[in-house]
């Protein structure tokens, strides 16, 4: 039988047991709600504007040059499996791969990219 | 073959005889044999769960020199139950103006990532979930829904506590999957294979010697992953009072909060399975299956008591110290030693055992050595930088 239909096994039963859990909690409670309840929390003091507010661009750069890293490791991967029975060749050359990889690391640091401006 | 050897296929074996007498079509019967036992894993889970809650309040009390919950049961063991039907009877509150869908489903898929985490978790030679020959990196795509989950919570909350408590945990949690990713690498390289399985199996000699450093890498970016302390700073409590899960109360709150002790105590027993051998303990796995789970979850819970003891002992870090370090310190260190893991794997791997692990030993400690030389020679040069000019301005 397919393995991945015991993953996806894992995904209902793992999804069933929270949805169990807080539908029975919402058959239990009470509910009785009012707008001050419902108000946003902010350690009581009132909200001003809007609740979605900007964030800073620093973390959009930080995920930019995750997904560099992210995309390409998951490349060393089957570098890594098959390192083994490839020799020291595969291994010069997995080598200049990752020099690539924190050469762009590198540049990114160099242009004050990673500072918490 | 008897039960005590091999539980899981006997019952397996012995169901699919019952299912297939009744009439059943073979794949729906083993399809429904999967289920129940998944069902019966992810159950145990739970309740393991449950008692997880009174181990980490047993142990922050003392930590912190109290004694914790001792009223309910011998040594508050019923607490946690007291607390869960306190969480199941409590008014569920969604604040006004929320994206109520999105609300809704972010403390489910916090929940899920972590008990999907278990498909892959070698319990015992014949007891394992799913042997996917890419555990690895269904281990990285389960973290990456919990992500998800907290910047689903962060967003959905309508709320600006909860909106800032996300984006920085996502940056954080982000951030340091990159290390994580370079030292999952390790244990692959090491073994020849992705499986989760294979990589107990191939730990003849613990790979914590081979690769200690890539041990150490591993647990700080799992604890920055889980985001507890020192990397709380998505919580927060003196800023953000509690972060993303601010507006979540009863049973929605209590499936964060109870996926988050469960994701520490995964994370501990994947510390164990990568680097320690997983239910391997000098032979004591191969006198039964019940014994190989009990010592991983022996090794697992020793894991996560180490996570949780750098919990109450470290101060919460700034989040530029915090990225600074991933980034500038802890990646660069990562992928060097899977460059010098990989050559010296390549070198060695022909010699004898002796020298292997000597010489994969010394050169984890020798990369170890340099960077924190290099880091200190740095920080030698800041200080003496901020000094010279504190003087010459007293000179002024």
């Amino acid at each position: 039988m397919n393995p991945w239909i015991f993953v996806g096994l894992f995904f209902v039963v793992g999804l069933l047991i929270p949805v169990g859990a807080i539908g029975i909690a919402w058959l239990l409670g009470p509910k009785k709600p009012n707008p001050i309840k419902q108000s946003v929390y902010e350690c009581g003091i009132e909200t001003v504007g809007e609740s979605w507010v900007q964030f800073k661009a620093q973390y959009y750069i930080f995920a930019l040059v995750f997904l560099v890293f992210d995309v390409e490791t998951v490349f060393l991967f089957p570098w890594a499996v098959k390192l083994g029975a490839l020799g020291l060749f595969a291994v010069i050359e997995g080598i200049i791969f990752i020099l690539i990889l924190v050469a762009g690391l590198v540049y990114t640091w160099r242009k004050g990219m990673l500072e918490w401006a | 073959m008897s039960f005590w050897n091999d539980p899981l296929k006997v019952a397996a074996d012995w169901l699919l005889g019952v299912f297939t007498a009744w009439g059943m079509p073979e794949l729906a019967a083993n399809i429904l044999i999967g289920f129940l036992g998944v069902l019966i894993l992810i159950s145990i889970l739970m309740v393991l769960d449950i008692g997880l809650v009174w181990v980490e309040r047993k142990v922050v009390a003392r930590f912190q020199d109290r004694i914790g919950p001792n009223r309910l049961g011998p040594f508050g063991l019923i607490q946690p139950f007291a607390d869960i039907i306190k969480l199941m009877i409590k008014e569920d509150i969604t604040p006004a103006g929320a994206d109520k869908v999105v609300y809704n489903i972010a403390p489910m898929l916090s929940m899920m990532s972590v008990l999907i985490l278990w498909a892959v978790v070698p319990l015992a030679p014949t007891i394992l979930g799913v042997d996917l020959n890419i555990g690895v990196l269904y281990i990285i795509a389960a973290g990456a829904i919990g992500t998800l989950s907290i910047i689903m919570a962060g967003w959905a909350s309508n709320n600006k506590y909860a909106l800032i408590g996300a984006f920085r945990q996502v940056a954080v949690m982000i951030s340091f999957e990159v290390p994580m990713l370079a030292t999952l690498l390790i244990p692959t390289i090491l073994a020849g294979s992705m499986g989760t399985a294979a990589i107990v199996e191939g730990q003849d000699i613990w790979y914590v010697l081979l690769a200690p450093l890539g041990a150490l890498i591993f647990l700080v970016a799992a604890i920055a992953e889980l985001g507890r302390a020192p990397f709380d700073l998505a919580e927060g409590e003196s800023e953000l009072v509690s972060g993303y899960n601010i507006e979540y109360s009863g049973m929605k709150f209590g499936m964060f909060y109870a996926g988050e002790l469960l994701h520490a105590f995964t994370f501990g027993g994947f510390w164990a399975i990568l680097f320690f051998g997983g239910y391997r303990f000098f032979g004591l796995e191969k006198v039964s299956p019940f014994l190989a789970i009990a010592v991983l979850l022996f090794k697992a819970f020793i894991g996560y008591w180490l996570i949780m003891w750098v919990r109450y002992t470290l101060l919460r870090i700034r989040i530029d110290h915090m990225l600074a370090f991933n980034w500038k310190f802890l990646t660069p260190l990562a992928f060097t030693l899977i460059m010098v893991t990989a050559l010296m794997n390549a070198l060695l791997s022909g010699t004898s055992t002796w020298l292997y692990v000597t010489g994969m030993f010394l050169s984890n400690i020798l990369v170890a050595w340099v960077a924190l030389e290099i880091a200190r020679s740095y920080s030698r040069r800041e200080r003496e930088r901020i000094e010279g000019k504190r003087i010459v301005e007293v000179g002024h």
